[in-house]
């Protein structure tokens, strides 16, 4: 790994640019993990994400019940994972994540549930409130690459 | 035309968290018949996990695909000879469970000769509310649990127009999600509404999502950011409580602002007949969602009706309705019919076999 980057957040378009910044790098087998506390902007981050590969107004739902949904990307397919309710690792290879990162690319959140068994090539993405801003909207990130990632982090 | 044969229909379940098995009757007239409906997790000896934690293995589903089905038809006292069809979820959900019901729906209906319908989860939900009561086409359906909401105008089987969705979390999802950073139990709504019984619901003010915006979409992201901020820094039960029945109100408040105004949408639509508003989901169990909503049917001169949770929840009955319907105008599937992931209702509907003429039988109730 290489050391975490960290962007400042002022704005929900902010994270949104960041999804978009991402999408951008994407290619089949890479894993975008995004972990954070509740309402840090995961699923804004994710939403940006996929708009960017699909279409501006594709609806994008919380896969939070779901635990997945799959979109048609340019080239391949991206698999949208939220692993909140899962309970064991071994869990996430029933719901097909490391067949998703086979045939495509994978956003997960919630990617502690995973334990030690985190994809190999990964961009790690940590969301948390800003420190010093209350009830803002102000948001930092923490840009961390893996394996082919490093090197390629998006441009910002 | 009309449905003149009696028809029995196994249906099966198991796009998500439940393994599930119905049989359902339909006499012919419109009247219908739920002989039986099995839901694995219901069972006690079928509970690894307490109920919790979904079964979301594929390798659960096979595990318990047999019983469930050997149990529908043994509580509906029937053999597979009897049964006319075949009815099981083809998506969306989760593809590894949709294919173990799809492929035991397959294998039954090569086996014993009879229709196979690959339905649409959704589709099952829009149709649950004629389970419970005979209720005629069309009417508007709000959809509200744990991973859907969204408002449809349900013109009859296959026909269903999404008039709004919501573009972020599910409302019961916003349930769950507030209720744990509150620190209550899973699962979160139900818990939720009894700490909020006695609070104050104007002590925090919350976001107001959309609610100036054109159209019938939903959003409850933002309202769970700013609650679970909240939360987070809450000292007394009376402000929990408070915060609780906040939460409660706000989530109530934009789901009748909303389906206030697809009810009028639906009704111009409608010329002003079929006015009936149908709550299905685990949601419409939380009392000031569902008084709020059957306030605003009730101002706009909607009736309202409200499937019984058994069948809001996810279960087999509705599928089996969902088939058996389909199977009443000729609408049956072949045996390679796919397990599909993404299935938007609305492409069902577009992509529907145009035997059904919308309206039909509206004008008829």
């Amino acid at each position: 790994m290489t050391a975490a980057r960290t962007l400042a957040l002022s704005t929900p378009e902010a994270t949104a640019k960041l999804g978009r910044a991402v999408a951008a790098k994407l290619r089949a087998g890479d894993a975008v993990c995004l972990s954070g506390p509740l309402g840090a902007g995961k699923s804004a981050l994710a939403r940006a994400l996929i708009r960017a590969l699909t279409s501006p107004d594709e609806e994008v739902p919380s896969p939070t019940f779901t635990l997945v949904q799959t979109y048609d990307g340019p080239g391949f397919p991206i698999a949208h994972f939220d692993l909140y309710r899962l309970a064991a690792p071994e869990e996430a290879v029933e719901i097909g994540v490391y067949e998703a990162l086979d045939i495509g690319a994978a956003v997960i959140e919630w990617p502690e549930r995973l334990g030690a068994a985190l994809p190999a090539d990964r961009l790690d993405i940590r969301l948390e409130p800003a420190p010093d801003r209350g009830a803002s909207e102000g948001r930092v990130a923490s840009l961390t690459p893996w394996g082919t990632w490093i090197g390629r982090e998006p441009s910002l | 035309m009309a449905r003149q044969h009696r028809l029995t229909v196994l249906g099966i379940e198991t796009s998500c968290d439940e393994t599930a098995a119905a049989v359902v009757r339909g006499d012919g007239e419109g009247a219908v018949q739920v002989l039986s409906s099995v839901v694995a997790s219901q069972i006690e000896a079928h509970r690894p996990y307490g109920g919790v934690v979904p079964e979301i293995a594929a390798r659960a589903h096979v595990e318990l695909i047999d019983g469930v089905i050997a149990r529908a038809l043994a509580e509906a006292a029937l053999s597979l000879r009897e049964i006319d069809g075949v009815a099981a979820t083809a998506g969306p959900g989760l593809i590894g469970g949709v294919m173990v019901g799809l492929s035991a729906a397959k294998a039954i209906a090569l086996a014993r000769g009879v229709p196979l319908v690959a339905v649409n989860h959704l589709e099952g939900h829009a149709v649950s509310a004629r389970l419970g009561e005979p209720l005629p086409y069309p009417f508007l359906l709000l959809l509200v649990s744990g991973g859907h909401c969204q408002l449809l105008a349900v013109r009859g089987v296959g026909a269903c127009e999404r008039l709004g969705s919501t573009i972020d979390d599910a409302a019961g999802e916003a349930f769950d999600k507030i209720a744990a950073a509150l620190g209550l139990p899973y699962p979160g709504g139900p818990a939720l509404e009894a700490l909020a019984q006695g609070g104050d619901p104007s002590r925090f003010a919350l976001p107001r999502a959309l609610l100036g915006r054109e159209g019938c979409d939903f959003s409850f992201s933002g309202l769970k950011t700013a609650a679970a901020r909240l939360a987070a820094g809450l000292a007394s039960e009376a402000e929990r409580r408070d915060l609780a029945a906040a939460v409660q109100a706000a989530i109530a408040r934009q789901l009748a602002a909303q389906t206030a105004k697809a009810m009028r949408l639906y009704a111009q639509a409608q010329g002003g007949s079929g006015l009936r508003l149908v709550v299905a989901g685990g949601v419409a169990a939380n009392g000031a969602v569902r008084a709020a909503l059957r306030a605003e049917a009730e101002a706009q001169g909607f009736s309202f009706h409200a499937p019984p949770l058994r069948y809001c929840t996810d279960n087999a009955a509705m599928i089996a309705l969902a088939g058996l319907e389909r199977l009443a105008l000729g609408l049956a599937s072949g045996l390679d019919a796919p397990a599909r992931p993404r299935w938007p209702l609305d492409e069902a509907a577009a992509r529907r076999d145009p035997i059904h003429v919308p309206g039909r039988k509206g004008a008829k109730a």
